[in-house]
């Protein structure tokens, strides 16, 4: 692209062509004031403040919307620009109430913020103004329409990146209004409480309810963190007051969600002030759960599994980590079940997600997101199969209808109705349950048109002579007849997806541990493979987790039968370098897992557990024998915020901190380990989990000697192929994606260039008619761990104390 | 959207015929640009834009009801009430103005019992005044529905009225 040169304030500068104004004077540092500038809405010139004088123009000229020209001599603040710019904040306040005293947006508002920069103290203009009711009936926020300055940020974000099209214009002249349509409320229309249009207005006309009375903007402290709910791991600003959370802002700077948020993450935080958190440690006595202090509480554990332990032996301890924990504390869980001489250690809500997890673990050797979200906007083709991320992953969502934007072909194939289907280009809707039929059907018809890879496949995979001999013309045909699509429609996605430069993959299937979804991923990775879109950029295969460290907690080594990074126990030259760093002995045989515990498909010796964050009691249909297994047991520790129905069942319970409360690190779904600092202290006498951990591991004999976090991610790291070039210094500002091996590695972007985890990537013809089951990679079963929908049980009990419970 | 969501205005209403919606907007799907003449089409069918209508255009052109609702209220030519049987337009243009029209304008709001722009409890006549309808050698005229009236003084108005029934 070629340069511009320009004169702006007197000083030289070269721009790209394209480059406006706006954006050049931003480059040198110059603040031109703006109302309804966005950088990532296309600019509609409304606001008029962003005026400047370009010589030999006959009139000023709106920055944001002019492109520089070459030799343009242009001033930002000339007498003609500041007077324009005061008669324009003039007429502005003339219909805008002047009651900064108790505006929420006092410090940080626009539209204050000029006025005292131009000397603008009252209007000029004397007219009618606006007197509109407010809109306050919602749980969340507020709308005070007679503040609005008509920017349309808001409408931009509502429409635009959301796609939720509550909010528009309406009505025109002096009546012209954003609301939604029919002046209805906000609850009434088709909101979604994302809060983008709260976090973009620059004015005070959008004010959630939480932060109201609560403190003025330099009174508040911001901590950079982490969201705690969903497998995306969005940056946030955690504001707080007086060891109080009152709002979260988005990370503008963190590449996941780009200042993007949804409801979770913006209002879902009010759990940490839930009055039902627990408070102190709790011991049963005699049937009842009495207060005891930490010393009387863990000495009780103490007891109790050395005793079990001599007398049944370590076999009969297990542990059951949260994949909402951090990585510290997984490891730190692991590390304690395993020095205790047990490898029982598990996570039950991951089995939720065993298909995905087992799918990509037998296609490609591992079992995360082959790319990454920030990826997802470049793709050329998006193939969106038994998925509403728009409900599960919103952020997700938003990235979908950004590729879309950006030229992408959305082939969207769901059974039920979901989000972003209007941005179609091949909308199929499929009859329940023929899914699979679809992914294979898309597979013949690539190989009978030759639409394939065969270098990639050649060179990359096994198992395609058998893959393909099961894909005959009778696949197409069943799949017609399954799904109620037609052979054209099919045919027309199929090419769509197999043609494009590069295809990407989502589903949430996996999230339910449902024979089908097996059958699905697998179908899913065999398309990934066939028409090599995985293991280069801008592709792959997306099945995105729904809790936040699921990722890191597998990759914590929280797991029955691998440490940290999936290195095998079963392999001696691991266990050896564990042995020697944790100065114990590590027993050989691979624990119990999780789901074989809880479908009694084994007959357990478990007689104590350790349950960190979880609550199998409360997930998915197999309650009931977890409150079997639970109950019958000697001796149950439950560590949590609330009384879940899993706490409800220990003999002791240890308060521990929320994720505002601690710090440590998280791994989402594309592989980012991402920095989670502590804002705030938890309630009484709650404690963040690695400390109790640690405190644990002290009373038990061993020597644990950790300064903080930082230092169990240090340990960890060195540990751990994957993470070695991460730290805490690293991940400071963004987080770095795995694999990291070293400490100038810029992480990972995607997977597997060159080589997948197994050696080869592998086939495996699924068969849409036979319901035989499928060889699983580990070998439990896992089916019916869980419900029909998307497991996120834990997420649930956050939410189910938090004002986004009110939400669908 | 919140769980308990207040009801649509739409079951409040006297129900409305959707039947000739789909045959309406069939030939502009997938033309969201087209949005304007398709209200236009809607609002030839029912005299106006009925809210149950503008929810089904939003779902079959999967436009946003409220993008829908925002083009709408921009354009004077968008009604979004209930219209009269028969929409009588006072000329206000210069030739009209000065050859009486307002005193003709007064005549028929004495008569109807309505300010301009505004429909009779009975749905008979719709009131409006319009910018000029270049009809000015009749001036003062109005239009009642596609009849033009000229030449009108005060005294004529009730019988014009009175022939539309």
């Amino acid at each position: 692209m070629s340069a511009v040169k320009l004169t702006l304030n007197g000083k030289e500068l070269e721009v790209a062509a394209g480059t406006t104004i706006l954006q050049a004077a931003r480059e040198l540092g110059i603040d031109i004031p703006t109302l309804c500038h966005d950088p990532e809405l296309p600019p509609n010139g409304a606001c008029r403040l962003c005026v400047v004088e370009v010589e030999k123009a006959r009139s000023l000229i709106a920055s944001c919307v002019t492109p520089v020209a070459p030799g343009m001599v242009v001033q930002t603040e000339s007498e003609r620009v500041i007077s324009a710019r005061r008669s324009i904040l003039s007429l502005l306040i003339a219909n805008h109430p002047l009651v900064c005293i108790i505006c929420e947006r006092t410090g940080s508002c626009k539209l204050q913020d000029y006025c005292y920069r131009y000397g603008v103290t009252d209007s000029e203009y004397i007219g009618e103004t606006k007197d509109l009711p407010l809109d306050e009936s919602n749980a969340f926020f507020v709308r005070d329409m007679n503040k609005c300055v008509l920017c349309g940020i808001c409408v931009g974000k509502c429409q635009e990146i959301v796609g939720a099209g509550a909010i528009d214009f309406t009505k025109r002249g002096f009546m012209t209004n954003v609301g939604p349509a029919y002046e209805d409320k906000i609850e009434d229309s088709t909101c979604v409480f994302c809060g983008l249009c709260i976090d973009s207005c620059p004015v005070g006309a959008l004010i959630p309810k939480a932060t109201i009375g609560k403190g003025r903007p330099w009174q508040v402290e911001k901590t950079r963190t982490i969201c705690p709910y969903c497998g995306v791991g969005c940056g946030i600003f955690l504001h707080t007051r007086d060891g109080e959370v009152i709002d979260v802002l988005p990370d503008f700077d963190n590449p996941v969600n780009r200042g993007h948020l949804c409801a979770r993450g913006k209002f879902g935080w009010d759990y940490l002030k839930s009055s039902e958190r627990l408070t102190s440690p709790l011991v049963r006595s005699e049937g009842v759960l009495i207060a005891v202090s930490w010393e009387e509480a863990l000495g009780l554990v103490v007891d109790r599994l050395e005793e079990i332990s001599s007398r049944f032996g370590p076999g009969a301890l297990m542990g059951l980590c949260s994949p909402k924990a951090s990585n510290e504390e997984s490891y730190l869980f692991q590390k304690l079940i395993r020095s205790l001489g047990s490898n029982n250690v598990d996570s039950h809500s991951r089995h939720c997600h065993a298909p995905a997890v087992d799918g990509m673990m037998k296609a490609f050797g591992g079992a995360a997101m082959t790319n990454s979200m920030e990826e997802l906007v470049s793709a050329g083709a998006i193939f969106l199969i038994e998925a509403d991320p728009l409900k599960t992953h919103p952020i997700i969502g938003y990235r979908i209808r950004e590729a879309v934007k950006k030229g992408a072909c959305l082939i969207a194939a769901q059974s039920e109705e979901a989000g972003l289907s209007d941005l179609a280009v091949h909308y199929l809707p499929l009859r329940p349950g023929s899914a699979v039929a679809l992914a294979d059907a898309f597979a013949a018809v690539i190989l009978e048109e030759k639409l394939h890879k065969p270098e990639f496949i050649n060179k990359r995979t096994e198992g395609f002579a058998a893959y393909s001999s099961s894909l005959g013309p009778e696949i197409v045909n069943r799949a017609i007849e399954q799904t109620g699509i037609s052979e054209e429609q099919l045919r027309l996605a199929a090419r769509a997806f197999a043609t494009a430069e590069s295809a990407a993959i989502i589903s949430t299937a996996g999230d339910n541990a449902q024979e089908g979804d097996y059958r699905l991923v697998t179908a899913l990775t065999n398309l990934a493979l066939l028409t090599g879109n995985v293991g280069r950029e801008n592709c792959g295969l997306y099945l995105p987790y729904s809790e936040n460290n699921l990722q890191g907690s597998a990759d914590m080594g929280a797991l029955p039968a691998v440490l940290t990074g999936y290195q095998p126990l079963k392999e001696k030259k691991v266990r050896d370098n564990f042995s020697r760093a944790w100065k114990v002995e590590l027993c050989e045989q691979p624990g119990l897992s999780a789901a074989a515990l809880f479908s009694g498909a084994e007959k357990t010796a478990i007689k104590a557990m350790l349950v960190m964050g979880e609550n199998p009691v409360a997930c998915g249909d197999q309650h009931q024998a977890a409150t079997e297994i639970l109950r019958n047991l000697d001796f149950l520790v439950v560590q949590d915020l609330f009384m879940t129905e899993t706490a409800m069942l220990a003999d002791v319970i240890l308060p521990s901190a929320g994720f505002a409360e601690k710090t440590g690190t998280y791994t989402n779904v594309g592989r980012r380990v991402q920095l989670n600092r502590a804002a705030i202290d938890p309630p009484g006498s709650a404690q963040p989990d690695w400390a109790i951990l640690a405190e644990l591991a002290g009373w038990l004999g061993f020597e644990w000697d950790y300064d903080g976090p930082g230092d169990i991610f240090a340990e960890m790291a060195a540990l751990t192929p994957q993470y070695s070039g991460i730290s805490y210094e690293r991940i400071a500002g963004v987080g770095l994606q795995w694999p990291c091996p070293h400490p100038e590695h810029p992480g990972s972007k995607y997977l597997y260039e060159g080589r997948f985890l197994r050696g080869l990537g592998l086939f495996t013809p699924v068969g849409a008619a036979d319901q035989e089951k499928l060889p699983l990679s580990h070998d439990e079963s896992c089916s019916g761990v869980c419900g029909e929908v998307p497991c996120s049980c834990l997420s649930d009990s956050m939410r189910n104390h938090s004002v986004i419970s009110k939400l669908q | 959207m919140l769980k308990s969501g207040a009801a649509l205005e739409t079951a409040k209403m006297d129900p409305i015929d959707l039947s000739p919606l789909d045959p309406l907007v069939e030939p502009y799907l997938g033309k969201k640009e087209m949005v304007i003449p398709v209200l236009q089409k809607v609002q030839e069918h029912y005299g106006y834009l009925p809210r149950p209508a503008m929810e089904g255009v939003s779902r079959l052109m999967q436009i946003p009801l409220s993008r829908l609702y925002g083009v709408a209220t921009f354009y004077a030519q968008f009604k979004m009430k209930p219209r009269g049987r028969y929409i009588i337009r006072v000329c206000k243009g210069t030739a009209c103005h000065i050859q009486g029209s307002p005193k003709i304008a007064e005549r028929i709001e004495e008569i109807l019992g309505v300010q301009s722009g505004v429909t009779t409890d009975d749905l008979r006549f719709t009131l409006e005044e319009v910018a000029c309808i270049g009809a000015c050698a009749l001036a003062p005229v109005i239009m009642v529905n596609d009849n033009p009236h000229g030449r009108l003084t005060p005294d004529k108005v009730q019988a014009i009225l009175d022939s539309y029934e």
